[in-house]
């Protein structure tokens, strides 16, 4: 492969110019914010690569709104600095896999929005894709396209705001996007039942989404990743924890209910804000697997279906795993690589979901699906989205899957 | 009236085969699903947005997913377009047929499959009302969020194709933030599964996409929503003002102080008078404009939450602030903001616009759509969700005098113009329909609505589905 050309647009303007350069002249193109995410999906071979690192800045923020607008370019952190000023905050939270990815640089907002990435408040107050408004892209014809807009309400049109996000640059190369901020609650507790199996966990976190005391988090951390957090204060011990946010006043009434409504799990304890920050943001970063060296598959499936999975994996190769979205979201840690196919299909036994290979070697990954493969009439119609905006196949081409092509035959 | 917005011409040659058709119609259904009466066909000819109406060739009220795909393909194989249709209360004109076409109505598929609370979401078919899953629920102390005024009536397919919204989603978000499967029959009568109970989907966000697309892209036939736990208690409170400009900023500085209360829903003086008189809630009378705050939670948080709202209030020089005090008068208070639009229908033939603004021009707007109003001479109540800015003004009219049916039109249109420049767009929960089809291009460059285009014809190449609606029939040459 010759060498990859890199183009750093600093206006829409030259990302349009930069795409219809590459539409004239065939090229493919290889869609980066600033590279965090590039071990996650499926290589991309490309002739040029347009990076949106150039394109940054925050456009318009009105606080008092709840919206902001900013270049996709823009870093994460600065965003994220932006909106500490007023007391604000990305409701999705946006977790950060750069350590575990082994990457030293700093994460885009378009390439959150790109990728759909959201961190444990998704549970209640939903993904990235809930929280974008509007995105202006380049699609692959070159054309600079409008969706949404800077309103919390707006049924105007078709949605493609929402296939945006999630897209991994396959569909358009943002150039802004406008998303919904929330206010950064005042207090932060989290309640910890020490001591559960897997399954208790389980039907624990349901029970307390089931109360009227609106937990925004819920997760369990078993004995075996335990001992990562918070510098290792509960090693030895299985912990699962319930966050509750919100207005001092309003935690402290919520804490008591359900503390009461989970007195028959036993042990139970409090922490307060300043640690409760600290131990989610190492939940929402997969803490426990930094620096192992196996295989880690990201698992989306119903809540109560989690633990089932870990279980029935267990029975034939050493796995170790933890839950985050009430049981929902499992982070898989497999020593080898030889259990695609059983994990794709203990998933559909149990209902249905959808793995994702986050982290493997190269040769792992260039054999692994590494998104979950598609039942054929929807890969097809997913095809046939792809081709009605882009219709050379030039961005991204395969980053989501490996067969593209196969896709694209089944969508004529 | 004269007619302002064109519908497609219908296909003669389709017209003339309507026999044929209806008898390969009636070989997929059962005899109590296929209307072809005439006077049976009446009630389907238009939805809640009464001034136009259609005769559409024939309705079919399908009992099962497959019934529904025998029909699509037969459709499909004989360009025959369908109008999906739920309970018609389209404020848009979403629903309304056209002469060549087949209604697909979801009436009879109104079963709830499964109720879950373990993973917090109920699987349902798309006829069923949006009260239901919440009625369904409730002793479990679960609800569905979603809470469009129309929700006795409404059903979940016709949510999903609007992606609908009501007083609550200030804090609970709309239909595409409750939402996690969806099964849907396509163009050629093929069916599938997009999501399921976990709470992300592998792949494009289709579901995204296919909520609010107005019947654009295929037959939902069930879906599977969230359903969250009922708080502890709420509580409804009144916060009356001089000015509409003092509530404006009131609601700005409420939502800027980072408090989110559950609905802020604000009403001018001839709303109130209009509600007051239907409901009996207690409203204050002697005040311009009204906002319904409703918090949520435990009665301290409830009492902790109020407190900061009525700070935020006295700094707008907030006239009157009531509480209500029984749950018998919340009921009172929410009835007569949910009935608004049918209270309005007994003075006057309304048109309801839906335009949504930030919250800085809330006042700017409300002022501008009265100049609007004076000009052609009408009358307007504004009843709307000011907390996430989306805006209700009803315009009055006489639907039997065919000049001021015009003049309301074209305020309507002026009024949605407004709002678009004044950084919002044309639908905040409603959709296009028919209503706004030509103004789309007023909120959108040709370029934008060509790709939006594209992708629908990733769906429905035929353009089979609702075709006269949403885009408007003057840009769609070489979609
Ligand atoms: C350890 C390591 C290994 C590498 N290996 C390779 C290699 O094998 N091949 C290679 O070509 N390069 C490789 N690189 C270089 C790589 O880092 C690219 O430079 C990087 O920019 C790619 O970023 P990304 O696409 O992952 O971007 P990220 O910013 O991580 O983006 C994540 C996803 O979002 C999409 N995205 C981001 N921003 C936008 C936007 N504004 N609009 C739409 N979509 C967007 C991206 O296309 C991508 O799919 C490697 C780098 C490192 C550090
Ligand atoms: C008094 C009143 C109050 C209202 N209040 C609100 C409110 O507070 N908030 C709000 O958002 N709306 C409100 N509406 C508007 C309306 O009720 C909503 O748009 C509602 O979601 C429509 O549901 P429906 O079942 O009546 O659908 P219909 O009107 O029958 O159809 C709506 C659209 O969806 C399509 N559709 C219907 N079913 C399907 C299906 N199964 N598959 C694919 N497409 C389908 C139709 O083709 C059409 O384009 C109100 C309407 C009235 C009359």
């Amino acid at each position: 492969m010759s060498e990859t050309k890199l183009i750093l647009p600093t206006s829409a303007d030259e990302l349009v110019d930069a795409v219809k350069g590459a539409v004239k002249g065939g090229k493919v193109i290889k869609v980066s914010g600033a590279g965090t995410k590039d071990v996650v999906g499926n290589h991309v071979a490309a002739d040029i690569e347009i990076s949106t690192t150039k394109l940054s800045g925050v456009t318009e923020y009105i606080h008092s709104e709840l919206v902001m607008t900013a270049q996709a370019g823009t870093p994460l952190s600065v965003i994220e600095k932006e909106l500490a000023k007023n007391n604000q905050m990305l409701a999705f939270e946006p977790s950060d896999y750069a350590q575990l990815l082994g990457s030293d640089k700093e994460q885009t907002i378009g390439g959150v929005f790109a990728t759909n990435m959201s961190g444990s408040r998704r549970l209640s107050a939903g993904a990235a894709r809930d929280a974008l408004l509007g995105v202006k892209f380049v699609n692959g014809k070159g054309q600079l396209i409008k969706s949404g807009g800077k309103v919390m309400k707006n049924v105007t049109g078709l949605d493609l705001v929402k296939l945006l996000a999630g897209s991994w640059g396959t569909l358009g190369i943002m150039s802004e996007v406008t998303f919904k901020v929330l206010p950064r609650p005042e207090i932060m507790k989290t309640i910890l039942i020490s001591g559960l199996s897997d399954a208790d966990a389980t039907s624990a976190m349901a029970k307390a989404m089931g109360q009227s005391t609106e937990v925004s988090s819920a997760a369990h951390l078993p004995q075996s990743v335990s001992g990562s957090f918070l510098d290792g204060v509960y090693d030895g011990q299985s912990i699962t924890a319930l966050r509750l946010e919100g207005l001092k006043e309003s935690v402290d009434d919520r804490e008591k209910r359900l503390m009461d409504a989970l007195s028959e799990y036993g042990n139970l304890s409090v922490i307060k804000t300043e640690q409760s920050a600290i131990l989610w943001q190492e939940i929402a970063n997969v803490k426990p697997f930094i620096g192992r060296d196996t295989i880690i598959w990201k698992v989306s499936v119903a809540p109560s279906e989690g633990h089932k999975l870990v279980a029935e994996l267990a029975k034939t190769t050493e796995v170790d795993a933890y839950y985050d979205w009430q049981g929902g979201l499992v982070w898989v840690s497999l020593k080898s690589d030889h259990y695609t196919t059983h994990l794709r299909q203990l998933i559909k036994s149990l209902g249905g979901g959808h793995a994702t290979l986050t982290r493997a070697t190269k040769d792992v990954r260039s054999e692994v699906d590494v998104f979950e493969p598609q039942p054929l009439p929807v890969a097809a119609l997913s095809a046939r989205i792809k081709a009605q905006i882009d219709p050379q196949n030039i961005l991204n081409p395969g980053r989501m899957s490996q067969n593209d092509d196969v896709m694209n035959k089944a969508a004529v | 009236m004269t007619e302002l917005i064109k519908f497609l011409e219908p296909n003669a040659q389709i017209i003339s085969k309507r026999s044929s058709i209806i008898s390969g119609l009636a070989e997929i259904l059962p005899d109590d699903c296929l209307i072809t009466d005439e006077r049976e066909l009446v009630p389907f000819e238009t939805d809640a947005f009464i001034a136009y109406r259609r005769l559409p060739l024939a309705v079919v009220l399908p009992e099962t997913t497959e019934q529904v795909a025998e029909v699509v393909k037969y459709c499909h194989e004989h360009e025959v377009p369908i109008v999906p249709r739920g309970a018609g209360t389209s404020l848009a004109g979403g629903a309304i047929p056209q002469e060549d076409a087949i209604v697909i109505g979801l009436s009879k598929m109104n079963r709830i499959l499964d109720v879950d609370l373990a993973n917090r979401c109920a699987v349902v078919q798309a006829g069923v009302t949006n009260i239901a899953i919440s009625q369904e629920t409730d002793s479990e102390g679960f609800f569905y969020a979603p809470d469009p005024s129309s929700q006795l009536a409404c059903t979940i397919g016709g949510n999903i194709g609007m992606n609908s919204g009501g007083a609550h989603c200030l804090k609970y978000g709309v239909t595409t933030n409750n939402l996690l499967a969806l099964k849907m029959v396509m163009f050629d009568g093929t069916v599938i599964d997009l999501g399921g109970k976990a709470l992300d989907m592998p792949g494009y966000d289709l579901i995204g996409l296919l909520c609010g697309s107005e019947g654009q892209m295929g037959i939902i036939t069930e879906a599977t929503v969230k359903l969250l736990a009922k708080p502890e208690g709420a509580k409804p409170v009144l916060f009356g003002f001089d000015t509409p400009e003092d509530a404006g900023r009131c609601v700005r500085d409420v939502i800027g102080a980072g408090i989110i209360p559950v609905a802020i829903e604000y009403m001018d003086k001839p709303a109130i008078e209009i509600c007051e008189a239907f409901a009996n809630a207690g409203y204050p009378m002697d005040v311009e404009a009204l906002l319904i705050v409703e918090v949520e939670g435990s009665e301290a948080e409830m009492d902790a939450m109020l407190d900061k709202i009525i700070q935020v209030a006295k700094t707008h020089n907030v006239k009157t602030v009531k509480e209500s005090q029984s749950a018998f008068e919340a009921a009172l208070i929410w009835k007569g903001r949910k009935s608004a639009f049918g209270a309005t229908g007994r003075i006057a033939d309304y048109m309801c616009m839906d335009g949504t603004v930030p919250l800085s021009q809330l006042a700017f707007v409300l002022e501008g759509t009265a100049k609007i109003i004076e000009k052609y001479g009408l009358r307007v109540a504004n009843v709307f969700h000011a907390g996430d800015g989306n805006m209700h003004p009803l315009i009055l009219f006489n639907m039997n005098d065919p000049e001021e049916s015009v003049k309301a039109e074209q305020a309507g249109m002026d009024i949605l113009r407004l709002c678009v420049d004044a950084g919002g767009c044309l639908t905040g929960e409603h959709g296009v329909g028919i209503e706004k089809r030509d103004l789309m291009t007023h909120q959108y460059s040709k370029e934008d609505l060509d790709q939006q285009m594209a992708v629908r014809a990733a769906f429905d190449p035929q353009w089979i589905f609702n075709p006269s609606k949403v885009f408007p029939l003057e840009v769609r040459e070489d979609a």
